[in-house]
């Protein structure tokens, strides 16, 4: 009986790894409509399960307790951090959690290679050898993958732990220095050269400087990039590590690692150029270049103030109210607040909508978590496209805590860096109010020209607050 | 075995159907569809399992615990976050149904 188990082993590890293949990919597929997609991040967890069980049982496994004791340990402050962190700082923690799956490609590409070293002289060039079982020589195709692996992963790494720096506030500045541009490309350049070197003589100390040049250059390219610009980054680096993850998969032969990081990879890279698309701008403009600073024409006129009581009474006497939420509202997680409120307007029979720029937050959707979150219906938010022909038969426009994704300039003023980003058409409407906690610019560093319009009204207060008076507004009519 | 061209073939296949999936989605599902490929990936846990059960030098044990520690911290971390993010898409409830039929 055993024996019969033991001959069926490989085949059935080969299964479970088939089998968590295809689980990943419905698991995608169905997180990709929100009907389903609840269920779609389970069917991929017993993929993931399935496919750690089966490994256990792989022949000729050593180190079980080194094993037990990092998957248990890891999982567990894991499993903790990400049940506790709140709603608004998951971006970050994606960001975290996506760095250390880069990190991981590297080191097994690491290991594959120091591994090749040391059996240099015991293999002939070009030799095929299964690393899973054998695990002593590389072939050619396989050296290359663990190097590209390696070089890709450490650059998610780094990279995503500098995301998740400034993300959380750690770090709060851009490093920026003249020639910058032409260093990091230089620093690229080399590593890429030593890559290639590697290929023709494989040396330890080598490997050292190479994954140490590639960890560097993550921490390089992502320095002088400014937050506004970090969803696009981190779902860059997402992307960065299912590709390494597919490298280091072929290295070791994994079929169900290959098949999981080159759709990441794929679905990622998609994922941001539609960020990048929707912040008009280009992967390599925010990559090469800087947004920010003076550009564009001053604005003259005066931001005018108005009272919670006022405005209160202003939407409930409105017949739609269209909300668009910002960063702000994050910030300040008013979440909760906006939603009792909306469902005191909605109570009076107000119509009212929540309009959500594609990059409104810190991540495309942020909002919608958000939102969702605090109970919101999600077919009472509208995307930007739905919604922006509205705004001209919309009483109140109100914004929370968002400046760029309604800056009228952006359609008006060609010297504007943010000319030409899709913006909510808030200006349109025939009032709007801005909750703002001060007069002062947003992320982008750009004069808003909605603040200072003669229908526009400024509530000055963190979100959370003014929306308590709104709250109270409402109830006092 | 896998070689160079299957291995050409399984990338080119898998890549497709990433970008098949994800074309059409809406963009509220952008951070955890993000999120939930970011669990994806943590597959490559079972490659720095495979790693570290066959290290034999110390660089190599260290290195394999390292890579499964990271690897463990995707997969887990990943997969709550997602989780989290997801259990907040329900449709809208049954009360406030009756109530909206108004408005």
């Amino acid at each position: 009986m055993m024996e019969t188990i033991q001959a069926y082993l490989p085949s059935l590890i080969k299964a479970s790894y088939f089998l968590a293949a295809i689980l990943f990919i419905t698991g995608l597929r169905r997180m990709s409509a929100p009907g389903t997609a609840r269920g779609g991040i389970v069917w991929a967890g017993w993929g993931m399960l399935i496919a750690t069980v089966a490994t256990f049982l792989l022949p000729d496994m050593h180190n079980m307790v080194l094993i037990i004791a990092a998957l248990v340990s890891s999982t567990v402050l894991a499993w903790v951090s990400g049940k506790k962190v709140a709603m608004t700082d998951m971006p970050q923690m994606v960001a975290l959690y996506n760095g250390m799956g880069g990190g991981s490609a590297a080191f097994i590409g690491a290991m594959a290679l120091f591994n090749a070293v040391d059996h240099l002289g015991g293999c002939t060039a070009g030799t095929i050898v299964d690393t899973a079982t054998a695990h002593d020589c590389l072939s050619g195709v396989s050296m290359v993958f663990a190097i590209a692996g390696v070089f890709i992963g450490a650059i998610a790494l780094s990279g995503s732990l500098i995301a998740f720096g400034k993300l959380q506030g750690w770090i709060d500045k851009r490093y920026v220095f003249p020639g910058q541009h032409f260093f990091n490309g230089l620093v690229a350049l080399g590593t890429i050269g030593l890559g290639v070197y590697l290929t023709q003589d494989l040396n330890a100390n080598y490997i050292w400087f190479f994954f140490g040049l590639s960890l560097l250059l993550g921490i390089l390219m992502t320095l002088p990039i400014g937050g506004a610009d970090m969803p696009v980054v981190i779902s860059l680096y997402n992307a960065f590590t299912g590709l390494a993850v597919s490298f280091e998969g072929f290295v070791l032969q994994n079929e169900a690692m290959i098949i999981a990081g080159m759709l990441v990879g794929a679905a990622g890279t998609l994922l941001t150029q539609e960020m990048a698309k929707a912040m008009n701008r280009s992967l390599a403009s925010v990559l090469f270049g800087s947004m920010g600073g003076s550009g564009g024409k001053a604005i003259e006129g005066e931001m005018k103030e108005i009272q919670a009581q006022d405005a209160a009474i202003q939407m409930a006497y409105a017949d739609r109210v269209i909300v668009i939420p910002g960063y702000g509202m994050a910030v300040a997680q008013a979440q909760h607040k906006l939603w009792e409120m909306t469902e005191m307007l909605l109570d009076k029979g107000v119509d009212v909508k929540f309009a959500i720029h594609p990059v409104a937050g810190r991540m495309p959707g942020h909002m919608n978590v958000l939102l969702a979150e605090a109970g919101v219906p999600y077919d009472l938010i509208e995307d930007m496209e739905d919604i922006n022909g509205q705004f001209a038969q919309t009483d109140v426009a109100l914004v929370i805590g968002a400046n760029d994704v309604v800056n009228p300039v952006a359609k008006t003023d060609p010297e504007s860096p943010i000319y030409g980003m899709p913006i909510l058409n808030v200006d349109e409407a025939k009032n709007s109010i801005v909750i703002k906690r001060g007069k002062g610019t947003g992320f982008a560093g750009i004069q808003n020209a909605l603040f200072f319009a003669d229908h526009n009204k400024m509530l000055y207060g963190d979100a959370q607050e003014a929306i308590a008076k709104l709250i109270q507004g409402l109830k006092a009519l | 075995m896998i070689d160079g061209f299957i291995a050409l073939y399984i990338f080119a296949l898998a890549a497709i159907l990433g970008f098949e999936i994800i074309r059409k989605v809406p963009v509220i599902l952008h951070t955890p569809l993000m999120s939930g490929s970011n669990f994806i990936h943590g597959i490559v846990l079972v490659g720095a399992m495979i790693a570290l059960g066959h290290a034999d030098t110390t660089l190599e044990k260290v290195f394999g615990f390292i890579a499964v520690f990271l690897g463990a911290g995707n997969a887990a971390g990943g997969y709550v976050v997602t989780e989290r993010m997801l259990e907040m898409f329900k449709p809208r409830q049954k009360k406030q149904d009756d109530d909206g039929a108004g408005s």
